[in-house]
């Protein structure tokens, strides 16, 4: 029995050892780290200069070099630019232009027929091709399609209605959100705005105190306010606690006089209990 | 019963548009000056009569509102609106105001009362009305010797000051100062104490001895102040209410830059001896001196914080004059000024956040102040030659004093006093009859 047990074990165990040695995975490669590569950060401006690398530096630089002397080989690079000016800035005179320019610059005669059959092609009319024509103004209006305009007056009006259409379902949608999240942006920061001038804070008051006045309103339909009600109302005779009391009657204060507040117009059961929450620690910090 | 349970399950089903409470955090306000109406006190003819005898002042009642106008206007916080444009009367006001009346001159509170002449004595009782809210905030009455008429504006102004803005005013205090005379290589120096608007000021001292830096007690109408002797200068403790005075000691060096301790049983000062300077206090009950710093630099200006529990001093250990915090017994060590240029006379607020301090930057002085740990430094004005601010007992104002720069013959030196408050906007010359310098901030004397 014992001796079955010891064959069965050893016979596992050397299962065990000949799977795990010739299992791949299990295998221990070394472990292939790639180098480690400098990156040069460089902070992008409107005009970022970065330095070529310095095969490419050599490259560019005998590239330029060899422009350089091809330039050199047809003709002085100043020369030509000034006789192309001139062409292009002259419109009317061009016989006067075509006469003079090779009289103040001697150019080799090849270089100057070239340029002599730019200036030939710029200003005939019958020779303009399509992309020569939208170039001038003065063409254009020869080439005004009055059917094309009205044709495009109708896309836009279309473009237009589509847009309309898509805002109103837009405000529409804005609408429903109003009805559970508040008041909108713009009618907040109104209601907020006018507020900021009604409410003189008092300067006298610490500032690292717990600042928050949570007064709750009731208003009317025109802004008036119907009630007022200080949230924490129990703090304003607690011994030691002057400062609420002179903070929650200075925000009273702003409310009164700001009334009527600057309420939306439309939407009164939505806004007909107002919350606002003054806090003075922002401004009393400084 | 099925029938109803259905009915009901049905009622569930209803769609009820429920709209929750829209809140508006209200984060800014403006900061312009309250406008508030000071009403004329109203006053009998008989109690007219009886002033205008005793205090020769035509009508006492007016002459209080004044005081309490021109307080609360110097204040910054507050803007009193013209009298000609109240519509209601001081009697009728005092009574019961029409608030639309005072709501048309766009007043926001209302100041009245009444003054009446009672067993030889002044009665003064006066009301404090929120407008808009349309409702009494406070009603208070005096009762005090006739001569004491000013002092019953100032405290009046306290109370609105407090109720209006949360913090205790600073009306009903006195300044005391170094009162200068003649031209600027010859002064004469004489200690002069006022009250903070500059009436009833007083000379308390001849000027035969060279006065300087007088410093209040915290806690009673005791001033130290520093005195030369023999050409030494010595620390003296003058009691304001009997006029008597004695020396702090006798040291075998220079002592000075003496102040008390915030519960006035204490004075903190310098002492100079060969070359260097270390601060050290003194027990006013038994004499005792005990040594606080004890470092071979120079420590001087010391100043307790409102607890008592650390010490603001300046010195130059790091180089150049900078101002540091320690405990009030002279451990922990802390330097708290890190700014370009020197810093000179910390002192440290009654309320405990701030420390003002005099800067030299560039050749301009500045007044500033900056908290405790050194952050949030403001320079609250800048000037030729500016120094030794010292606070108001709310810690709302400081006062110091700026002189003028002589011309080439030497022409146009002057010394005035100056207040500021901590937004640096309010600044405002502190009239004083003579040429002034070293003020001292008196606590509330109402207290």
């Amino acid at each position: 029995m014992n001796r079955s047990i010891i064959i069965s074990s050893v016979l596992h165990a050397a299962l065990i050892f000949i799977t795990a040695m010739s299992l791949p995975f299990l295998a221990k490669k070394p472990l292939d780290i790639p180098p480690i590569v400098s990156v040069e950060l460089i902070q992008i401006a409107e005009k970022t200069n970065i330095p070529f690398a310095p095969k490419a530096k050599k490259i560019i630089e005998k590239v330029k070099e060899k422009e350089k002397k091809l330039v050199s080989e047809q003709a002085p690079p100043k020369k030509v630019k000034k006789t192309k000016t001139k062409t292009v800035v002259s419109v009317d005179k061009n016989e006067k232009i075509d006469t003079k320019a090779p009289e103040a610059i001697p150019l080799p005669e090849k270089t100057v027929k070239k340029i002599e059959t730019k200036t030939e092609n710029k200003q005939n009319p019958d020779k303009l091709d399509e992309e020569v024509k939208q170039v001038s103004e003065f063409e254009k209006k020869e080439f005004v399609d009055l059917d094309n305009i009205a044709k495009l007056i109708d896309k836009a009006k279309e473009d237009t209605a589509k847009v309309v259409k898509k805002n109103d379902d837009i405000t529409q949608d804005q609408d429903k959100n109003i009805v559970t999240s508040g008041l909108t942006l713009s009618e907040e920061d109104a209601l907020k705005a006018q507020i900021f001038g009604c409410w003189s804070i008092p300067l006298g008051l610490p500032y690292n105190e717990d600042l928050l006045v949570r007064i709750k309103l009731m208003l009317e339909p025109d802004g008036s306010v119907a009630k007022t009600e200080i949230l924490d109302h129990a703090r304003m005779n607690k011994p030691g606690q002057g400062f609420y009391k002179v903070l929650a009657e200075s925000a009273l204060r702003a409310v009164k006089l700001c009334q009527p507040l600057r309420v939306p117009t439309t939407g009164y059961e939505r806004w007909k209990e107002l919350q606002l929450n003054f806090d003075a620690r922002e401004m009393l910090e400084g | 019963m099925k029938k109803n349970l259905f009915i009901l399950f049905l009622i569930f089903l209803i769609p009820i548009k429920a709209f929750a409470l829209i809140e508006v955090d209200i984060t800014r306000g403006n900061l312009n000056p309250l406008p508030l109406a000071v009403s004329p006190l109203s006053i009998d003819d008989n109690s007219k009569k009886s002033f205008e005898n005793i205090l020769k002042k035509e009508n006492i009642g007016s002459e209080i509102s004044i005081i309490v106008e021109n307080n609360l206007r110097t204040s910054g916080l507050f803007n009193p609106l013209n009298k000609n444009a109240f519509l209601q009367a001081p009697d009728i006001a005092n009574l019961k105001p029409r608030f639309e009346d005072w709501n048309l001159i766009k007043a926001q509170a209302l100041i009245t009362g009444k003054v009446k002449y009672i067993d030889d004595k002044l009665r003064v009782e006066f009301r404090l009305w929120d407008v808009l809210a349309a409702k009494e905030m406070m009603a208070l009455a005096f009762t005090t010797v006739p001569s004491n008429w000013r002092r019953v504006g100032h405290i009046i102004s306290d109370k609105v000051y407090e109720r209006l803005t949360g913090e205790k005013g600073y009306f009903d205090t006195r300044i005391i100062y170094v009162a200068e005379e003649g031209p600027k290589t010859q002064r004469k120096k004489r200690l002069a104490i006022m009250d903070q608007d500059g009436a009833n000021n007083k000379f308390l001292t001849l000027g035969n001895e060279l006065v300087l830096t007088p410093r209040f007690n915290p806690t009673s109408q005791m001033v130290t102040y520093l005195s030369y002797f023999k050409n030494l200068p010595r620390v003296y403790l003058l009691d304001i209410e009997t006029g008597t005075q004695e020396v702090v000691g006798d040291f075998p060096g220079m002592t000075f830059a003496p102040r008390f301790s915030p519960d006035g049983k204490k004075i903190i000062m310098s002492f100079a001896k060969d070359g260097k300077s270390d601060i050290y206090t003194m027990d006013l009950e038994n004499r005792l001196v005990e040594k606080i710093t004890n470092h071979p630099s120079i420590d001087t200006s010391p100043s307790y914080s409102p607890n008592g529990k650390y010490i603001a001093f300046n010195s130059d250990r790091s180089g150049y004059q900078q101002i540091y915090i320690m405990r009030s017994d002279g451990s922990d060590v802390k330097r708290i000024s890190f700014g370009n240029g020197i810093y000179g006379t910390p002192v440290w607020s009654p309320r405990g956040d701030l420390i003002a301090f005099t800067k030299l930057h560039k050749g301009k002085f500045y007044i500033g102040v900056m908290r405790t740990d050194g952050k949030g430094e403001r320079l609250l004005t800048e000037n030729y030659y500016q120094e030794a601010p010292s606070w108001s007992p709310n810690g709302r104002v400081l006062i110091f004093y700026r002189e003028t720069k002589t011309n080439a013959k030497g022409e146009g030196f002057s010394a005035k006093l100056w207040s500021i408050d901590l937004t640096g906007y309010n600044e405002r010359l502190v009239e004083t009859q003579t040429d002034a310098s070293d003020p001292s901030w008196s606590s509330l004397l109402s207290n």
